[in-house]
This record gives structure tokens, sequence and C-alpha cells, in this order.
């Protein structure tokens, strides 16, 4: 298993690569794919019982990325792990290419179609019945979007999987604050967060989203009785200073001049930690 | 449910009357998942609605409860379908194909998951409801969407099958249900194959292409007209897609007209499907849809709006004399 500081070189990497595949697809979720792309480096390195090898077996754990815009951070990070060649993400975006804007299960390892909100979390209770009803060990993980919160299948889903007692059911909540339009307090405030899952009946772990301590031992740490949701506490752009907490930068594709500095800046940071 | 004069034609028929389409569902389904512990049905408090009560007695762990949550009821079934089951969500259709519409279109027919769809109470059967419980433009709806087998059964035996094939099937399937009690119409030996028309009733001078609860009316139509010397064929065309386009077809060649009958909008019905099938094949017979028109639909029971809207014995002989002049 990687170490933490294995996890955090391997961080700003991935986030050149999929600033790469996003400025040559001229589209993508910059913003959201950033905030998230540290919790799919400790999901995917540590914590899914998934291969590449294993994308087939009955026993596989699932992960369903229910904010399927922020594909490209999912991308980037099963390429590194080898689902799929590199250079297939030279198509993303492209005529005819399986790697478009939000995830398929044309691409081998992904497990559900997603990119309409609200969608992950009812899809993941289906599935984590069925690995009930077959007394199958694997469990289940969704990614979910603050804003996406504002979509009433999720909390109808929410009432389900505490009823149903789902304790092989894991959210994660990408808590960077930001939606398209803004701040989600200023859009549909939804907080307290913490509480409202709770009320429904489930595990709360509030946790800083960069951290992969933290993050590790919110994913990995048994929640008998009940579901999961891991509040993870992120930024919007996380690991590019102009991008940090900057609401356009949602869907904004860098431009040629943008994306230099944040490779730039990015490599700085990798250097920074190879010295550490 | 008929008048006195269609009954008389249904006795001299000798149609006999069957179960709802809904109980035979039911039970067909608890059949198949007796056999099978992979087969799960979802429902949205509806177990009683959908006559599944005793198969959730029965089978306890294959039946899941969602509540009243109908979008949360598809996306629990495309999920329970990714990990291999054979699930069936069973709601009322008018909320369940308009509220999940879109868990319909990307978790089940976009993912390609072997989800059935069911709904059940569907077109007028909730009648004196109102318009919020009748379920008239689901087959519009969902012919828009790719990926996906539509069947109405017009009897019970159309129902066993659909059900027996939903439940092998690889791929999406949405069937739909009323509530009446439904006639007998397919021969001894019939065949039903998904796709592919049932022929009740062979004719020259009209055909009626209907499906689900009207096919009766267009049998017994078919009758009436025959002691008026008009020679009528009466298709029960169960799978709305795939469409049985070679049916269509001979039915607008080797007929002098076509008429269409269903328990659905004119909209986006059966009726523009045929009727687009006709034309582009360059094949031109008098043609009339009959089903409920774009008005807001009058207040009654399900036969009281089959006679408003012509979906009756005698509404159907009616239209067919206008038509063929």
């Amino acid at each position: 298993m990687l170490t933490d500081h294995q996890l955090a070189l391997k961080a700003p990497a991935l986030r050149r690569r999929m600033l790469q595949l996003i400025a040559d697809a001229g589209a993508g979720h910059t913003g959201g794919g950033l905030s998230c792309l540290d919790i799919l480096n400790v999901l995917y390195n540590r914590v899914l019982n998934i291969t590449p090898e294993t994308v087939d077996s009955p026993t596989r754990d699932r992960y369903v990325q229910s904010k399927g815009h922020c594909v490209e951070a999912l991308y980037a990070v099963m390429a590194d792990r080898g689902y799929f060649p590199d250079s297939d993400l030279n198509t993303v975006c492209h005529y005819k290419s399986y790697y478009v804007g939000h995830p398929t299960r044309k691409i081998k390892g992904m497990e559900m179609n997603t990119g309409a909100l609200g969608h992950g979390l009812p899809i993941c209770i289906g599935m984590a019945l069925a690995a009930r009803q077959d007394s199958a060990a694997f469990r289940v993980f969704t990614l979910l979007g603050d804003g996406e919160l504002a979509e009433g299948s999720n909390w109808e889903a929410a009432m389900a999987a505490a009823h149903y007692k789902l304790d092989n059911l894991v959210a994660i909540l990408d808590h960077n604050t930001l939606q398209i339009t803004g701040h989600t307090k200023d859009v549909m405030s939804n907080e307290p967060l913490d509480e409202k899952w709770r009320a429904f009946g489930w595990e709360v772990r509030s946790i800083n989203g960069h951290d992969y301590a933290e993050l590790t031992k919110a994913l990995t740490t048994p929640h008998p009785g009940k579901p999961l949701i891991v509040i993870a506490n992120t930024v919007k752009g996380k690991g590019v200073s102009f991008m940090e907490n900057v609401g356009k930068w949602h869907h904004g594709v860098p431009s040629e001049t943008e994306l230099a500095t944040a490779l730039t800046e990015l490599t700085a940071l990798e250097k920074k930690l190879s010295a550490a | 449910m008929f008048t006195p004069a269609a009954t008389a034609v249904a006795q001299k028929l000798g149609l006999k009357k069957g179960r709802a389409n809904l109980e035979e569902f039911a039970d067909t389904l608890q059949a198949l998942a007796t056999a099978d512990r992979n087969i799960v049905a979802v429902t949205s408090d509806s177990r009683g609605s959908g006559k599944l009560a005793p198969y959730g007695k029965a089978l306890p762990k294959q039946i899941v409860e969602v509540g009243i949550a109908e979008q949360n009821l598809v996306g629990i079934t495309a999920g329970l379908a990714a990990c291999g089951k054979k699930a069936f969500g069973v709601s009322p259709s008018c909320f369940l194909t308009a509220r999940s519409l879109e868990q319909i279109k990307n978790d089940i027919c976009y993912s390609n998951v072997p989800g059935v769809v069911i709904g059940i109470s569907s077109g007028v059967s909730y009648g004196a409801l109102g318009s919020t419980h009748h379920s008239l433009h689901d087959l519009a709806v969902l012919r828009a969407i790719n990926n996906l087998t539509i069947i109405v059964p017009a009897d019970n035996f159309e129902t066993r099958e659909a059900i027996k094939y939903a439940a092998a099937a690889p791929r999406p399937v949405f069937v739909r249900f009323g509530k009446a009690a439904m006639y007998d119409l397919a021969p001894a030996g019939a065949t039903f194959t998904t796709g592919k028309a049932l022929t009740l009733r062979e004719g020259k001078d009209v055909a009626f292409i209907a499906n689900g609860e009207t096919v009766v009316h267009a049998l017994l139509a078919a009758e009436n007209l025959a002691a008026q010397g008009i020679s009528a064929r009466v298709l029960s065309l169960h799978t709305v897609k795939p469409l049985d386009t070679a049916a269509i077809l001979a039915a607008g060649r080797e007929c002098r007209a076509v008429i269409t009958v269903e328990e659905h909008m004119i909209n986006g019905g059966v009726g523009e499907a045929v009727a687009s099938t006709l034309l582009q094949a360059g094949v031109a017979p008098k043609f009339k849809m009959v089903g409920f028109p774009d008005e807001d639909t009058v207040t009654g029971a399900q036969a009281d709006l089959f006679r408003h809207y012509g979906i009756s014995m005698e509404g159907l002989t009616e239209t067919t004399q206008k038509l063929l002049g």
C-alpha cells in the first residue's frame, strides 16, 4: 500500500494530467475535478477492492461517481492505475470516443453511466441491497457533490439506506461549498449537513478531504448498522493557486498560458514534496 | 364494461373473461421468482395495488419496499440489475414514467442494465381520480428513449408471455398494465414473440391495430362489422418497441383502411407510430387514430372514458363506416 507521502507525491502528476486533458479537450469541470482528486487518489490506491484485473469480479467493490461531471479527475486516476492506456485520454470528448464528458460503462472499470445529478445514491442502494441478498462482502461507494444535494432523489435514497441499515454503503461528499452559480449557501443552503445526515440515520464523519490519513481512516473504519457519509471538506480548484475557491473554474478551461502556469506550480509542488 | 349489444356480440364470439392482467403479472412473477432467487420486486408503497402482497409474503427476501419515492425506486432497480439481479420496479405508471423518466432513461436504458419497469394502473384505469392519475403520456415519452422494449399486453396470455420474456431479457423492458379484468383473446396455440403483432382476426376492408385493454373492443367491432358485410382484421400490437413494421405494412397494403386504437393520447402514441411506418413506406390507406385527444380529459370510470372517446364496439363501428364511406 502506498504511504501518505507516496500518495501526496502522486497527486500533482494526476492534477497535471487532468488539466492537460481538459485543455486538450477544450471542455471539462476543472474546479470540482481538482477538489475531488485526493479523494479518488485514496479510493483507487488504498480503499477500493478493485484492480484492472478484477473489474468483472462479482465480489469487487463498486464505485459510482454521482458527480459525473468531474470525470476528468477519475480518468486521470484510473489511467494511472492501469485501467486503460493513458493515450486513450487523448481522445476525451473527440468524435466517436467513449471518453465523453461523463462516465459511461463502455470504459473499462466504470460501473455505471452517470452525469445527471441525484442518481448515484439510489443506484448504490440497489447495489448494496444486491450484495446483502447474495451475502457478498463487497462495499459500495459513491461520490456526491454538495450542489447535487439539492436534488430530492438524494433524500429519498438517504431515507432508504438508513431504513435498510446499509453498512456496506459509503457516500463521500465533495464539500467544496461552490457550485456553478456561486456559493452553495447562496444558491440553495444545505447546512448543517452533518446534522441532516445524522437525523436521517447515517453515520457521519467530517474530515479534511485533502488529508490522506483522515480520508483513509474515515473510509475504512466500520460503521455497523448504518450507512456512512464522509463529509470531505475540500477546496474547489485545489492545487492551483489562481483556481482555488474561484467559481469561474467550475467548468473553466485553462488557456495555454494559464495551463503553463498551473503545470509549473504543480511541478514545483512535486519537487518540494520529493525533497521532503 | 360493454353495452348490452356489445355483450351479445361477446357472447356470440364465445369470449371468456379472464383476470386482470395485473393479477396475472403478479402470479407469474411470483412463480418465476420462486424458481429464481435472483428475481427481485421493488415497490413504492404499491404492493397492494400491484397485487404483490402474496409475493411479498411468500418471498420476503426478494422484495424491496422504497416507500412513495419513484425516482429512488428506478435507481434502486438499476443498481440491483447492475449487480446481477433481475429487478422489477413496480409502480403506478402515471408517476413512474413521469417523475422517474430521467432514471428510466439514464440509470436503466443508457446504462443498459437488465432492469424491468412495470407501469401499473396505466391509461385511465384510475378513471375518476382525474388527470394526475391518468397515464396517457407514458408510451409517448418512453418511445423516445433508446434501448427499451415496450410491451402492452391485451390479455392474460400476452401478460404471462411478456413477463417471462422480461425475466429472461438481458436488456431494459417496460410493461404496462391496467386494472380491468381481461377477456381471453389469443387463440389456442398462439405464440407470443416480442416485436411481432398477434393477428386475432383476418380481414381486408379495414384493419384495427390496437393494444392493451382496447383490443377487445376492436374485436367486437370486427364481428359487428362482419354482420354488415365489412371484413375487419384485428391485430394486437402488444409490442410498441420494436414495432412490427411488417404486420403494419401488410395491413396498410391489404386493407382499404387502417384504424389504430389505444388507451393513450393520440400525441406520440401507437397511432402516430403506425402512421409514420405506413407513410415512410409510401403506403397510404384511409387512416384514423382513435385514442385520447389533446384536451382536458373528461371524468369518469375507464368504461365511461372509453365510450366517450369512441373506444367501444359502437364507436369503432361508426368510425369504420365513416372512414370507408
